[in-house]
Formats: structure tokens, sequence, C-alpha cells
């Protein structure tokens, strides 16, 4: 291996060409992953400027931060910032779908594992995979210019949300700053469906000798199963957008009424891709728990194939109910009975996932090592969020929850409590194969803590607030919701302390240089991974591993 | 912290004289600290609250038998405990379980909530009274579908306007739910409100009365609602429509059926005189009713 390891070095570039020009799937995996905190950390900071804002009645920071950004002042000051709170809650969603989560778990987690745990060098287009991730700078940087461009009247940057509902995304906000945001997402939407077509054609072809799809590991399974929601669903967005941008341009009238178009048609265009894409975000979590799960239980997954083709039909079902978004647009009374029933299916699957996940760790011997702790804290935080979804699935009770912060807290259980505690619970696990590196499992334990107590006291109050009737996206708010929005405030700001702790996590884990080993966690992690040493070699599995 | 109990006890001494006033003038909005829905004021309404709790009733014991069985792991199956793992991984009768049980479960919800959805379509009898309710940035115009039409502006109450409108009283006139001309509407009576929008997307919702209907230009959406007392109730806009989305609240002031016939037949020719003389009406007659 040694001398593998000096032959392999021979080849490999150096310095900024070794990255700009990469087609190593672990180098590209990597960028994937810088990437995704350093956006990560600009959404967190939008989020924690919303909740400072909403921390007390009556509008604190935003005039101010926009006579600083913008330099307006007086009445001005304080319409430019009511438009940025919009600005913000928009940007802090499309940054963190877009650019944090879905290149942390795809871009990163995926490419750097799929080809080593199906026993495969490298990806199928090592090319291709380089330009799938030098796209999504591009597209990052043309979002973040959107906010310094006009829009609305007198206001700067997107201020519509994530979902971009015309009118106000097309005569709403005339100025530039919208076609910004619409190409940011095309490039952005290019970059995935590249990565999709890649992971697929990995996955099919080049699994090592004796690895069938039924013997497949369940991240691979996870990973492809988003990788096809990914392909099916983007393009409709992508047509959603383009149509919005000629409605903007070029005078035709898809979504203008006084045209004959229908503002409703985008909604449903937009959200054929938008429920599929939840579960793109979510998939692959599913897949990394259930190695976590597995490898700290030293058993075995609980019903393999139970786990993969629930995937499956998740992902399946995933395309048929995109309405239940849509209850109080006006859909007709069949439409939302289909969209309710269809919606509720989705919860089977989800509960053999979860039961499996505890039948995994039935019988099992285990440690709570970081990772294992992150995965049970998912476990469970989805199944909150999983159950508040069963209620919003009801479209005569989702007449009070839609667009409430009830809606707000369940996205944030699924989203924000599941796919970021996937996301932690994997770079705790595989940190030490990318780097070489043990991390401090106290200051890694410490992160995990004040993180779980801290998103609880964020999100848990907002269920209040929703059922107490608080709409979403409201800079200000009644007296009434004071007090519920403080304690989420303040859980906000120990939020932001976690992420500072999980930095500095990083940073001593690259100062103490501990080194892992081949395999930190024991006989239960059977998976390929642990059989390289780490990190791995440039390039792995020169000779194949072989499946029995 | 400190900060936070003061509030806290502020917002209990607040909720208490929320109490005693609701007894001279009722309004329907949340109040401090709120955990559960607004009081309903409509039968659709109670039917909601009702259903909510019904799936509280089977959503959190499902949460909790999840916490008690990852506890139950965490307990019986640490390292220390159990040293040799079983290999496990096959068990048809649960998986079948685990799959028929959460199926039974979806049934028992869906039964409900479809009757629930249907009713929210069945008015009990046709409407008396028709109110287009035309969204704008940032306020709401209504258009009384009667004889003779009767249509004016809604927009928020500004702080500085409380006094001139008469509106001091902060726990009937609240802080962004106020408005300068309210929706007038006969109580017991089914009232439909047709629902549009000029500009863009927005949203028509009073949350007491269980109706939530987005207002989309080139669209009508009908909502219904019979609202079983008399009071101020408050709702606010529901799909983010620009820089003032938090500030263009809906409310509705629901009147005994003989003070909306006054209020409708003054209001047409002056608006803000037929306001007043309704709310010195409604004050004369609960003064009367204190004294008796």
């Amino acid at each position: 291996m040694a001398h593998a390891a000096t032959h392999d070095e021979h080849h490999a570039p150096r310095g900024w060409v070794r990255w700009v020009y990469s087609t190593n799937h672990k180098d590209i995996g990597t960028l994937y992953l810088i990437f995704a905190i350093m956006s990560g950390i600009i959404g967190g900071f939008m989020s924690i400027m919303m909740r400072w804002e909403l921390a007390e009645p009556g509008i604190q920071i935003f005039h101010g931060l926009a006579s600083m950004v913008y330099g307006v002042e007086g009445d001005a000051a304080l319409d430019a910032g009511k438009h940025m709170f919009n600005v913000f809650t928009t940007m802090h969603a499309l940054i963190m779908i877009f650019f944090m989560v879905m290149p942390a778990l795809i871009g990163g987690f995926a490419n750097w594992m799929i080809p080593i745990m199906i026993g495969a060098p490298d990806m199928a287009f090592p090319r291709m995979n380089n330009i799938s991730f030098w796209l999504l700078p591009p597209a990052l940087i043309l979002l973040l210019i959107s906010f310094f461009v006009p829009s609305a009247p007198g206001a700067h940057g997107i201020g519509g949300g994530w979902t971009m509902y015309p009118p106000f995304s097309t005569s709403g906000q005339p100025g530039p700053a919208m076609d910004f945001a619409i190409l940011s997402v095309h490039i952005a939407g290019v970059s995935s469906i590249l990565g999709a077509i890649n992971f697929i054609t990995t996955i099919f072809n080049m699994r090592a000798p004796g690895m069938t799809m039924h013997k497949m590991p369940l991240f691979a399974w996870s990973v492809l199963i988003t990788a096809f929601l990914l392909l099916l669903s983007l393009p409709v967005l992508a047509g959603g957008i383009t149509m919005l941008l000629t409605d903007r341009n070029f005078d035709t009238a898809f979504f203008s009424p006084e045209g004959g178009g229908d503002p409703i048609l985008f909604q449903h265009l937009f959200w054929f891709f938008g429920h599929p894409e939840v579960y793109i975000l979510i998939l692959p979590g599913f897949g990394i728990v259930s190695h976590i799960v597995s490898t700290f239980s030293r058993k075995p997954v609980f019903g393999y194939l139970g786990m993969a083709y629930a995937m499956v039909a998740i992902g399946a079902v995933g395309f048929v109910v995109w309405a239940h978004h849509m209850f109080t647009s006006g859909i007709s009374l069949n439409a939302q009975r289909y969209f309710t029933f269809a919606t509720m299916v989705i919860a089977v699957p989800t509960g053999i996932k979860i039961f499996s996940w505890i039948a995994t760790m039935w019988g099992g011997s285990i440690t709570f090592r970081t990772p294992m702790l992150w995965a049970i804290g998912f476990i469970f935080l989805f199944t909150v969020g999983g159950v508040t979804g069963v209620q919003l699935a009801n479209a005569g009770l989702d007449r009070m929850y839609h667009d409430t912060y009830y809606v707000v807290a369940h996205f944030h259980y699924v989203l924000s409590l599941g796919a970021v505690f996937a996301i932690f619970a994997a770079w705790y696990y595989w940190f030490p194969k990318m780097t070489g590196y043990m991390y401090s499992p106290t200051i890694a334990n410490i992160h995990f803590w004040v993180t779980f107590i801290s998103v609880n006291v964020v999100f848990f109050p907002q269920h209040f607030l929703g059922l107490a009737g608080m709409p979403r996206r409201y800079i200000d708010y009644p007296d009434a919701y004071a007090g519920w929005n403080m304690v989420s405030s303040y859980g906000s700001y120990f939020a932001g302390i976690g992420v500072l702790i999980f930095l500095f996590g990083v940073f001593e884990a690259f100062q103490k240089k501990r080194v892992a080993g081949a395999n930190p966690w024991g006989e239960g992690a059977t998976t390929l991974e642990w059989q390289l040493p780490s990190p791995p070699p440039y390039h792995q599995w020169e000779q194949l591993p072989r499946i029995r | 912290m400190i900060r936070a109990m003061k509030r806290f006890i502020a917002g209990g001494i607040g909720a208490a004289a929320a109490l005693f006033s609701a007894a001279s003038a009722w309004a329907a909005q949340p109040s401090d600290w709120e955990y559960r829905f607004q009081p309903a004021a409509t039968d659709i309404m109670h039917q909601i609250t009702w259903f909510e709790g019904y799936t509280l009733a089977f959503i959190i014991p499902v949460t909790l038998l999840v916490l008690v069985l990852l506890a139950y792991c965490i307990v019986r199956f640490r390292a220390s405990a159990n040293p040799v793992p079983s290999r496990t991984s096959h068990n048809t009768v649960i998986e079948v379980i685990w799959t028929v049980g959460p199926v039974l479960i979806l049934l028992l919800l869906a039964v409900p909530s479809f009757q629930l959805l249907t009713n929210q379509y069945s008015p009990p009898e046709e409407a008396k009274l028709t109110i287009k309710a035309t969204a704008n940035q940032w306020n709401w115009d209504y258009e009384y579908q009667t004889d003779d039409a009767l249509s004016f502006n809604s927009a928020m109450l500004h702080e500085g306007d409380r006094a001139a409108s008469g509106k001091e009283d902060k726990s009937v006139y609240p802080r962004l739910l106020a408005v300068d001309n309210e929706m007038v509407v006969p109580a017991n009576t089914v009232v439909r409100v047709l629902v549009t929008a000029s500009d863009v997307i927005h949203a028509f919702a009073v949350p007491s009365f269980g109706v939530k209907s987005d207002a989309v230009p080139g669209r009508l959406s009908e909502v219904w609602f019979k609202v079983e007392k008399e009071g101020f109730y408050y709702g606010q806009c529901s799909e983010l429509c620009g820089k003032d989305h938090a500030f263009m609240p809906i409310a509705v002031r629901v009147v005994s059926p003989e003070q909306y016939e006054t209020w409708v037949a003054a209001a047409k020719s002056d608006l803000p005189a037929a306001n007043k003389a309704l709310t010195a009406q409604i004050e004369a007659a609960s003064k009367l009713a204190a004294a008796n």
C-alpha cells in the first residue's frame, strides 16, 4: 500500500491546479464541503439577523441595516429595511437549500464516499464532476449580487420568498435583482442536473464485482434516488423560472392574468419541483443515518430491503403530492381531497424508516460517540417534524396552519434539525476518514448538545406562534406574540454559539493532528471506505474489491 | 434573562387585564404566550379546533413511543449493558405491524379530516350577504354586494390616528391589527366573501373564523363564515406581498343584524359617521346591560 501511495503522489497535481482543474472525486468533494460551510455561515448569519429583528415587537435593526448597506435615511430607510427583511428570508432559504444542504450532502459527502463505498476508482464522468462544482460559485455570486441590485421601487434585492410567486416576482419587483436570482438558480440547477447524471451513471455501472443493487450500501441507494428526483424535477423548475424570466423581460404573459396567463400555474410548476426538492434535501441524510446507527450499534441495518424500497416509495410518491403547498390557493375541493390523501400516504414509508432505525439499535451494543449522538438526535427530531407533517397534510386543518409559523416550525424540524443534523452526523462520522485526523470528541459533543438544545428552543415555540395565528415572513407582529418570539430569538443566538464551537472543533482537529487510523469506529463499520487508509490514497480501488 | 422574566410577569398581568376587559368588548385576537388556536367564533372553527385536538391525540403518543423506544435502546443496549450485539436484521411480523399500524392510524385521521374539509365547502344555507374583498399593496377594498353599492377601503390604523378615531383601547384595537374602517357583518348570518387582488397575491385570513384564502389577481375565490358572537375579529395578510406585508390586517366587526341594517343604510352616505354611530350604539347597549 505504501508503494502504491507514493506512486499515486507522482500523478497528483499540486497547488491551485489540483483544486481548480480537479477531476478527483475526493478533491471535488472537499471543495463542495468547504463551499457548503461558507454558504452555511452566510445563511446562518441571515437567520440570526432575522431573529434579532423579531426578538421584540416593532422594527429593531433593519432600518439601520438598510441605511448602512443602501445609504438611505429616514422613511426611505424604514421602507428599504422592511423589504430587506423579506430579502433576508428569501436569501436565507435559497442559500441554505441550494448552496448549503445540497452541496454538503450530494456534492460533498456523496462525491467523497459513493465511489469508495461501491468500490469504484472515481465518478463516471470526472470532468463533468469538475464543472458541476465550478458552476456553483458563480451561481452564488449572482445571488449575492442581487442583494445590491434594485428590485421593487425604492428597494434592493429579491424579497418574494424562495418560492418566487408571480406577480410579485414579475410586475411586483421590476428591477433586475430577480433576473440575477433566476439566472443563479438556473446555473445551480444545471450544476445539480450534471451531478445527478454523474451519480446515476456511476452507481449503475461502476459497482465493484459482486456488488448487486441489493447489496449496495444504503447511502448509495439514497443518493441514487436523490439523483433521479433531481433529474426529473429540476427541468420543471428551470422551465417555470424561464417563463418567469420571459414574463419579466420579453412581455410574455404565462403568469399574468391581464395577458390571459395564470399566477397559479407557476405555483404548480414550482411545487412540482419544490416538493421532490425537500426529499432531495433529506434522502441522503436517511442513508447516512442508517450507516451510523448500524456502525455504532455493531449490527447490520434492520430490514435493509424495506429501508431501500421505503426510500424509493418516498421518492416516487413525492412527485404526486405537490399541491399540498397550495391548499389555500383556490384549488378545487376534489383536488384538496386527493392531495390530502396522497400526502398522508408518505407517512407510511417514513414510519418504516424510523422504526427500522430503532430496530437496528434494538439488541445492539451501542456506543455513544459523536456521530451516533447526532444520528439519534436526527431520528427523534425528524419524528417531531414528521408528525406535524401529518397534521399539515389535512387540507381542512392546513387552512389554519398555512403560511403561519407552524409551517416554519415543521420544515425547520425536518430540515434544520433533520437534514442539518444528518450533515453534522456525516461530518463527524467521515471527518477522520477524509482528513486522517481525529477531532476532539469533547468539543464535538459540546457542539452537539449546544445545537440540540438551542435549535429546539428556536423552533419549538414557533409551533405555538403558528397555532396562535402568527403569519410567516413578518418583520413585525402584534404584541401578543412577543413572548415566544423572544424565546425563539434567544435560542438562535445560542445556536450561533454552536456554529462557533463547530468551527473551533475543526480548527482544533487540524492543529492537533491526532492520527485517526483506517477505522476509528471498530467492527461495526463494515462499508468499504473503512478498509482504506485514512485519508484514502489519491486514487483508490486500483484493484477492485470483490463483494461476496 | 431578568428582562425575560419581567416580560413574562408583565405578560401575565396583561392577560389578566385582557380577561377583565373582554367582558365589556369581546375581541378575538392572539393573547400573550398563546400556545393553542385563537378562540373559535364559528362552527367551522369549532370543528377545526376539535380536529386539531384529535390529531394531537395520535401524534403525541406516536412521538412519545419513538422517544420511549429510543430511550429504552439507549439504556438497555448500551455497550456496557449489552456487550455482544445480536445479528438480527429481519423480522417479518414486526415489519408488517409497523407498516399496517400507521395505515390504520392514517385511516382514523382521514375520515374526520375529509368530513371537516367537505364541511368547509358546505355552508348551511345560502349566503345572505356577499362582500367582495380586493387586496391591494397594502390594504383591502371591501365592496358590499347590496342593492345600493357600498364600498370602502380598509387600512391599518396608524398609531398617530388612535385619538382622532376614538380607538385608544389597545385591548380592542391592538397595534398592527386595528384598522381605520372595519368590515361590518351581521352575527348568526352566513356571509360570503369573494376574495381577489389587484396587484400581487395576498391572502384573506381570520383565524377565529377558520378561513384563509389566497387573494389572486384575475381569480375570485370564495370563503364563507357564520359568526356566533358579536365583537371584533382580527386576521392578517397571509401571503408574502411586499414590504408592508405585515401591515395590512383584516378586521371584522360582527354586530347584531339590526345594528348591521342601521349601519349599512348610514354607511352608504357617510362611512365615518356610521362607524361612530355604531360604536356609540354598542357602547350604550353594553352600559345598559351592565346596569341591569
